[in-house]
């Protein structure tokens, strides 16, 4: 059943996807930036992937562009996933924001931005989620030192 | 019976007094702990589990759980706390009245736990003092009854300042 959707996407996306392949019954896209609108418009209104499951990313730190951001969509219509990933790099980690279509995006761009420092182009509000306001870095990315804290509260001194 | 009234008493008397009352104002508090749950996480499941019927903390007095702090005298700290949770939890505290008494309830609370990152706070006892440690993801009842009456040795034991040479 998915795999005729998967078809028409990959042939109707053939022109902007630069990698399709189905892996674990999930079809796999790798866009670039400038095409992640279009690409997502085309899957929302044409192939009835409704459903907008979650925005991440990966930090590759010796790779140029460093950060994968990846999309995972849903057809509550087909029963099939599809994930998007594009690549951004470290200077400008900038892409769209994909509000627009799915008002659910709103909170998960916000947490992918204080964790990864993805910027999400017209989100209006990435304000911190789960990390509080004076957080300064991003814990997710690999260049954090993993037990580097930022305490609200001063820390009592013990007596020995 | 010879001291005139407005001579103080001689010290060894009112030393045997005070210890006296210490240990009566100790006997009293001890059995009468009013904890305020501070439950974060899942160490819930087990603070529900020690204090209702099967283990039943009601036994030493410390059932009756107040859900102000203005209104409790033991804090219990279960479960796992943020950094960001941090000025929650001291402004919790700083609203309990004298005396008051606090226990760090699971391994979380009392060390961070395996939680050594950017968000937990590596035991409470960095931003408020902690009477009690009980560590264990989750502690077993058994500990945990065996903590709060470790803390009742300790109440019935330490000086209880209200009683001093006004009374």
């Amino acid at each position: 059943m998915s795999d005729a959707v998967f078809a028409q996407v990959g042939e109707h996306l053939a022109g902007v996807a630069r990698e399709a392949v189905v892996a674990h019954g999930t079809l796999a896209l790798r866009v670039e930036p400038e095409h992640l609108l279009e690409v997502v418009r085309a899957l929302k209104e044409q192939f009835g992937f409704d459903l907008f499951v979650d925005v991440t990313a990966v930090d590759w730190p010796e790779r140029e562009p460093r950060f994968d951001v990846v999309w995972h969509f849903y057809s509550t219509r087909h029963f099939a996933r599809v994930r998007v990933k594009t690549r951004v790099p470290f200077a400008d980690p900038t892409v769209d924001s994909l509000v627009p279509f799915y008002g659910s995006a709103a909170f998960m761009e916000r947490e992918c931005h204080e964790m990864y420092g993805i910027v999400f182009r017209g989100n209006a509000d990435l304000r911190p989620l789960l990390l509080y306001e004076g957080f300064e870095g991003h814990p997710l990315r690999k260049d954090y030192p993993k037990q580097k804290e930022q305490p609200l509260v001063p820390y009592r001194e013990v007596k020995p | 019976m010879s001291t005139p009234a407005n001579r103080p008493a001689p010290s060894g008397a009112f030393e045997y007094l005070t210890t006296k009352k210490d240990e009566f104002v100790g006997w009293a508090r001890k059995f009468s702990l009013f904890p305020y749950p501070f439950v974060t996480a899942c160490c819930a499941m087990e603070f529900m589990s020690v204090s209702s019927t099967l283990y039943d903390t009601d036994r030493f007095g410390a059932a009756l759980p107040r859900f102000t702090p203005r209104q409790s005298d033991l804090l219990m700290v279960v479960g796992t706390v943020t950094h960001k949770q941090a000025p929650i939890l001291l402004k919790v505290y700083e609203q309990m009245c004298e005396p008051k008494w606090v226990i760090a309830f699971g391994v979380c609370a009392t060390s961070g736990g395996f939680y050594q990152n950017y968000a937990a706070l590596p035991g409470i006892d960095k931003i408020i003092p902690v009477d009690l440690y009980i560590p264990g993801c989750p502690p077993r009842p058994e500990m945990v009854i065996d903590g709060i009456m470790k803390l009742q040795d300790k109440i019935a034991a330490e000086r209880h300042p209200i009683i001093n040479e006004k009374f």
